[in-house]
């Protein structure tokens, strides 16, 4: 089977059903996405195939194979933090950091869309990833403090 | 290991339905079906998956002969960003953009909340409603089903073992107007405590359906009739609905405020 | 915010980005999960299939094969069988009664996670049912009860010549849901010993946990905690539970052991916050001051003692609210029953009765026509104003400072009198509550405990020495913050070490919002005794007295003349003496004094304060109940990080929200937990809340580092009493029930 992981070609063997996010994470390497429920219902597995959100715990592998992923290792570039990842860090969006990564691939699609950031369309467009801790307050701040910066 | 086959188109799906393979699960969008494989439900009864996520065949949407042509693999998110869905049904539309959050709208299809078929599924009572009509194919030939001959019991329907839901038609009515209310356990990421539907032809000849308030989802035939009598709609809903309580609400809400609803949307 | 900018120079009062947040942001940060130990196997458990029986015979199918499955039972126990905590009346594995569903009874490991899966599919475990009690009001056995009374001899009197109010409040189960779920790692030690990794707030709960079961002696255990998805008190006391597992197939095994639950096995199993029925009665002048009060309070405690003593007690110590009272009698049982035992939950006790006494507050202003703002303004505690337990409040007392600053920023006053007058199917209401929470321990508990904490000398720097855990609420932060400017290093040179028991100061569990407060000012003066030292040794190689040498940003400096760079001094200090490390006891504000018997005295060295404000609109169709606006304002003390301290609020704020909303567990007739799931035990989503007002207020506690006083907790105390106000506001019924589930709403709009 094939991916291209966060623009990196790779190969490997599995199980047709196993789930992208234990292929993610088990046969990739790559740890950054979590599982929090295995169900979609928490949104700690996000991740993007071909550019549109997913819970990697409910995609079959065999249903992304040749496919694009991006995964929170991809949302930095060259080393350097994306603008949403400074802004999480300079407003407080992440507290225990288990729902970070899948916040970050979400907010992340969000700014891609090129909806209006307002407060509405944040909340909605992160509706899928919960936080136990910090009330979404300063998520939503960090997002749309993200998106002033593009505009 | 369970295998699995990715058909790549209808020919080739319509290949492995022909072997009828014991256990055969059909993949579509998997926000149902690996729920369950996940938790490992039903695991040992599955034989065999039918991946069909990309068959062209089954994508698209189109607003042809009278009649909205939705293929069963249409997603939420095709669904709210359609122009013929914005144009001729908007109910539709807005009704994704409850389902689930973004994620979910992304790989839900409507062909999965139909074959699924959950009293809970949100679009259902909208199709019922609206008089759907349900294009199934196999091997053997197409057919045709009325949405509300499909739900033939909790989670049992008219789709035959070698069968696939092809697409869904809903007949376009000049003036008709199609409204309904999911009341959810929260504002996203939410399955319905109920969820009613109505589609006005005229002010006295409407069409009823509700979902979480029987073991299908349900058209509601006392209360279309009571409206068109002018009689007790209330009165009438309750012999339609048989509601249970369970871990969401309980049968005294669900026949309460399905009612209030019906109400509210009849105006 | 207000906000006191006293050091300008120093990281306290701001907020640098949290230092572990670039890992976070990134995914770099690892969790258990993402941790592998070469020739791991998976643990697994085997469970009660009822809630309370007798165990008869556990099964293994004869017919699997069980050849590379490692099996533990009660037998495997080298130790004591039981879960050291209080009482130690849990076993760590059932050998003979169960006393709840999901109740451990065996172990499996396996290399091979499908095997095992099915593996469990192989056993069955006999039980003999018996009949559960699950109702706490027939619970005849009584795990801890306390009485708090104040001038009771004039108790009967004032009922007799005041108003008299009644009403019973109820709250269910609340489940913590962090997001990551329990999850230990287990490696056996050549010595016999055991090394534990895990996602846990208390390290040295199972660092003594694991010497009890395991007979092991301090030094043959190490516990360190990773970085931890989440706890708000559900990984205060389990961790012993599934690191205990894991360590006795670890031994068995002679292999790494990984335990990670799923997340129903995780909701089923584990403790949840306590319910409770709360009976208030009170007597009350035609003016609104209150007079007297009665209470009656039992808590369920679920099948084990485990932490419910000091939940209930922290409960009954909050039961009169953050008011004046000349007459208090408080009573409080926690009770048996035969579900999973309930624990700590962010609040421990104190969400329960303050949802009772903010409700009741309601009651009474309803019943004499007086706005329940005004009601609670008059009444709230000020300096030189008593507790029930007899403390008299001598300093940072912010009750009625709270209420006006939330009473402004939500326009109460305004959207008191607008909405009053809604008609139509959707109804709108505005409601506030006022609540107070002690920070650290209950009475003599720190005094018993003793923490310790400290730092030591790096090359750069300092690093901070303590077990207390940043489970996402900052602690690697603030501690850095303090110690920065207590040695005058920038906050990049503090570094904080990792959290082993096998190297570590034990600074306490990290619970009862005691952190900050307790651990910090520990850490705070150790490095402040670091900093003296080293300016001692400055003085000397520089040749210039010692009490004008000073550092700031790093730099040594005398009469305003740079001398060196910290990390010079630092190097040369290493290499000559070796190390540096300072560890220092908690000190205890000698006047704060408690008696445990009596329960009499400062049961908390100091409060902090906070009033929430809400504003709902119900629909009167679905009796749905949407949050258009909250605000709150809470007294920190100091907020020494601000962004951090916004977040406790923020955060704590929506979890009450999701408790008095949303948040409802549904058991079956025998016991059985029926929502388990995230898709039917439903916590608030982005969509479900709104944008928050959040002001913190800086009233200094003399005592605390740099003026700081607890804060993690209070958030989770005031907002669902709020709610029920602007539900009474909006539809002229009192619901004194949470969740306002749209069931509660209409049978309480319908009657
Ligand atoms: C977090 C979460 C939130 C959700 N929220 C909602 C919600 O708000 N409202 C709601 O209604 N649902 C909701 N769902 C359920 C689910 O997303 C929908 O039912 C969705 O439409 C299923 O489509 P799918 O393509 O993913 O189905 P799948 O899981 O692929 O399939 C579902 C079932 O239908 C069968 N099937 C699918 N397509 C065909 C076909 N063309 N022919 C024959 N059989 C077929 C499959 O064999 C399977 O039995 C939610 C699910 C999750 C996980
Ligand atoms: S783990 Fe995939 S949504 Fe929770
Ligand atoms: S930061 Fe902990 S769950 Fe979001």
């Amino acid at each position: 089977m094939k991916l291209t992981v966060n623009g990196v070609p790779r190969s490997f063997e599995a199980p047709p059903l196993k789930r992208l996010l234990d292929v993610l994470r088990e046969d990739l390497g790559l740890t950054g996405t979590k599982e929090g429920c295995g169900e979609g219902e928490c949104g700690a597995c996000s991740v993007l195939i071909d550019g549109e959100l997913v819970n990697s715990c409910l995609v079959a592998v065999c249903q992304a194979d040749g496919c694009s992923v991006l995964t929170v290792e991809g949302v930095a570039r060259n080393g350097d933090l994306a603008p949403v990842q400074k802004c999480f860090l300079d407003r407080g969006g992440a507290q225990c950091g288990i729902c970070t990564p899948g916040m970050i691939v979400a907010a992340h699609r969000f700014l891609e869309c090129g909806l209006p950031a307002t407060n509405e369309n944040v909340r909605e467009a992160i509706a899928g990833n919960l936080c136990r801790c910090t009330g979404y307050a300063k998520i939503v701040e960090a997002i749309q403090l993200a998106a002033g910066q593009r505009s | 290991m369970i295998p699995v086959t990715s058909a790549r188109s209808l020919s080739e799906a319509y290949a492995i339905l022909h072997q009828r393979p014991r256990g055969l699960r059909v993949l579509a969008g998997g926000t149902d079906l690996m729920v369950a494989v996940n938790a490992r439900a039903g695991l040992d009864r599955i034989g065999h998956v039918l991946d069909i996520w990309k068959v062209p065949e089954l994508r698209g949407i189109s607003g042809a002969g009278g009649s909205l042509r939705i293929g069963a693999l249409t997603t939420y998110t095709e669904l709210m960003r359609s122009r013929e869905i914005a144009t001729h049904l908007p109910a539709l539309a807005l009704v994704s953009r409850e389902v689930g959050a973004w994620a979910i709208q992304n790989r839900g299809t409507i062909g999965g909340n139909v074959c699924n078929a959950s009293p809970a599924g949100d679009t259902l009572p909208l199709l019922l409603a609206a008089e759907a009509t349900f294009l199934l194919g196999g091997p053997r030939g197409e057919r045709t089903v009325a949405a509300h001959e499909f739900f033939v019991g909790y989670r049992k329907t008219a789709l035959g073992a070698d069968e696939l839901l092809l697409r869904v038609d809903i007949p376009l009515i000049e003036k008709s107007h199609l409204v309904y209310r999911k009341v959810g356990t929260r504002k996203a990421q939410s399955i319905s405590r109920t969820i009613v539907a109505v589609r006005k032809l005229a002010p006295r000849d409407v069409r009823i359906a509700a979902g979480c308030v029987a073991p299908i989802p349900l058209r509601c035939r006392n209360a279309e009739k009571a409206v068109a009598a002018g009689g007790d709609v209330r009165a009438a809903l309750e012999q339609d609905i048989t509601p249970i309580d369970d871990v969401r609400a309980t049968a005294v809400y669900r026949s309460r405020v399905t009612g209030n609803v019906l109400l509210r949307l009849l105006g | 915010m207000k906000h006191i900018e006293l050091e300008q120079q120093g990281a306290v009062g701001r907020s640098p980005p949290r230092k572990d947040g670039a890992d976070k942001v990134t995914g770099r940060a690892r969790y258990l999960d993402d941790l592998n130990f070469p020739g791991q196997l998976w643990g697994r458990t085997v469970r009660s299939h009822v809630a309370h029986g007798r165990i008869r015979e556990i099964v293994w199918d004869a017919a699997f094969d069980w050849t590379d499955v490692v099996r533990v039972t009660a037998a495997d126990i080298p130790g004591e069988n039981v879960v050291h905590l209080i009482e130690d009346d849990q076993p760590m594995l059932a050998a003979d009664v169960v006393r709840h569903r999901e109740e451990p009874i065996a172990l499996l490991a396996c290399a091979d996670r499908e095997k095992l899966e099915e593996a469990l599919a192989h056993v069955r475990v006999e039980i003999e049912e018996l009949e559960p009690v699950l109702d706490p009001l027939r619970s005849t056995v009584v795990f801890k009860s306390y009485r708090i009374e104040q001038a009771p001899q004039g108790l009967a009197q004032a009922f007799a010549d005041a108003r008299v109010i009644e009403g019973t409040y109820r709250v269910g189960h609340q489940e913590q849901m962090y997001i990551e779920p329990q999850a230990v790692a287990a490696i056996p030690r050549e010595d016999g010993g055991i090394t534990i990794y895990g996602s846990m707030q208390c390290p040295f709960y199972v660092h003594r946990a694991l010497q009890r079961l395991l007979r092991l002696d301090d030094s043959q255990v190490a516990v360190i905690q990773v970085v931890t998805g989440g706890g708000f008190g559900g990984k205060e006391d389990y961790p012993s539970v599934i690191s205990g597992h894991a360590a006795l197939l670890a031994r068995k095994a002679r292999r790494p052991v990984k335990m990670i639950y799923k997340r129903e096995e995780d909701v089923a199993a584990t403790t949840k916050r306590h319910p409770a029925v709360m009976k208030y009665r009170t007597a009350v002048e035609a003016d609104g001051t209150l007079v007297a009060l009665e209470a009656e309070i039992v808590m369920d405690g679920g099948a084990y003692v485990t932490l419910s003593p000091v939940v209930a007690s922290r409960g009954v110590l909050h039961a009169g609210g953050a008011y004046r009272w000349r007459h208090a009698r408080i009573d409080c049982r926690v009770v048996q029953t035969h579900t999973p035992p309930n624990g700590a939950f962010r609040g421990f006790g104190v969400p329960q009765t303050m949802f009772a006494i903010e409700s009741h507050m309601e009651r009474v202003a309803v019943a004499l026509g007086i706005d329940p703002l005004e009601l609670r303004r008059k009444n709230a505690l000020q300096i030189g104003d008593e507790l029930p337990t007899g403390q008299k409040l001598t300093s940072s007392v912010s009750a009625r400072e709270v209420l006006d600053v939330v009473a402004a920023r939500s326009d109460y006053a305004r959207k008191r009198k607008e909405y009053g007058r809604s008609v139509g199917e959707k109804r709108r209401g505005i409601g506030i509550s006022l609540a107070f929470h002690g920070a650290g321990f209950t009475g003599t508990g720190e005094v018993k405990l003793k923490p310790r904490a400290g730092v030591e000398l790096t090359d750069r720097g300092a690093r901070v020495l303590s077990v207390s855990t940043d489970i996402g609420q900052g602690t690697i932060t603030v501690f850095s913050q303090m110690a920065a400017d207590a040695l005058g290093l920038a906050l990049d040179d503090v570094e904080v070490a990792e959290n082993d028991t096998s190297k570590m100061p034990d600074s306490g569990p990290t619970v009862a919002s005691r952190t900050t407060m307790v651990v910090g000012g520990t850490i705070t003066r150790a490095a402040a005794a670091m900093a003296r030292i080293l300016q001692g040794y400055v003085a000397q190689v520089h040749d210039v007295p010692a009490a004008e040498v000073s550092c700031a940003g790093g730099i040594f400096s005398a009469r305003g003349r740079a001398l060196a760079p910290f990390a010079a001094i630092a190097k040369r200090y290493l290499q000559e003496r070796g190390s540096l490390r300072i560890i220092e006891n908690y000190r205890h504000p000698p006047e704060i004094r408690f008696d445990d018997a009596t329960y009499r005295g400062d049961a908390y060295p100091c409060y902090g304060w906070a009033a929430t404000a809400v504003e709902v609109e119900v629909d009167l169709d679905t009796y749905e109940i949407s949050l258009l606006d909250v605000s709150t304002a809470t007294d920190v003390g100091r907020a020494i990080h601000p962004v951090l301290a916004e977040g406790q609020v923020e955060g704590g704020t929506v979890q009450a929200l999701g408790y008095a909303l949303l948040e409802e567990h549904v058991w079956d007739q025998r016991g059985r937990l029926l929502n388990t799931r995230m898709q039917n035990y439903v916590i608030p989503t982005a969509l479900d809340v709104p944008r928050m007002h959040t002001t913190l207020l800086e009233n200094p506690y003399p005592s605390g580092p740099y003026g700081a006083k607890g804060l993690g907790e209070l958030p989770m105390d005031g907002p669902a009493p709020a709610v029920v106000g602007a539900v009474l506001h909006a539809t002229g019924k009192l619901i004194p029930e949470i969740p306002l589930s749209p069931d509660r709403v209409m049978r309480a709009v319908l009657s």
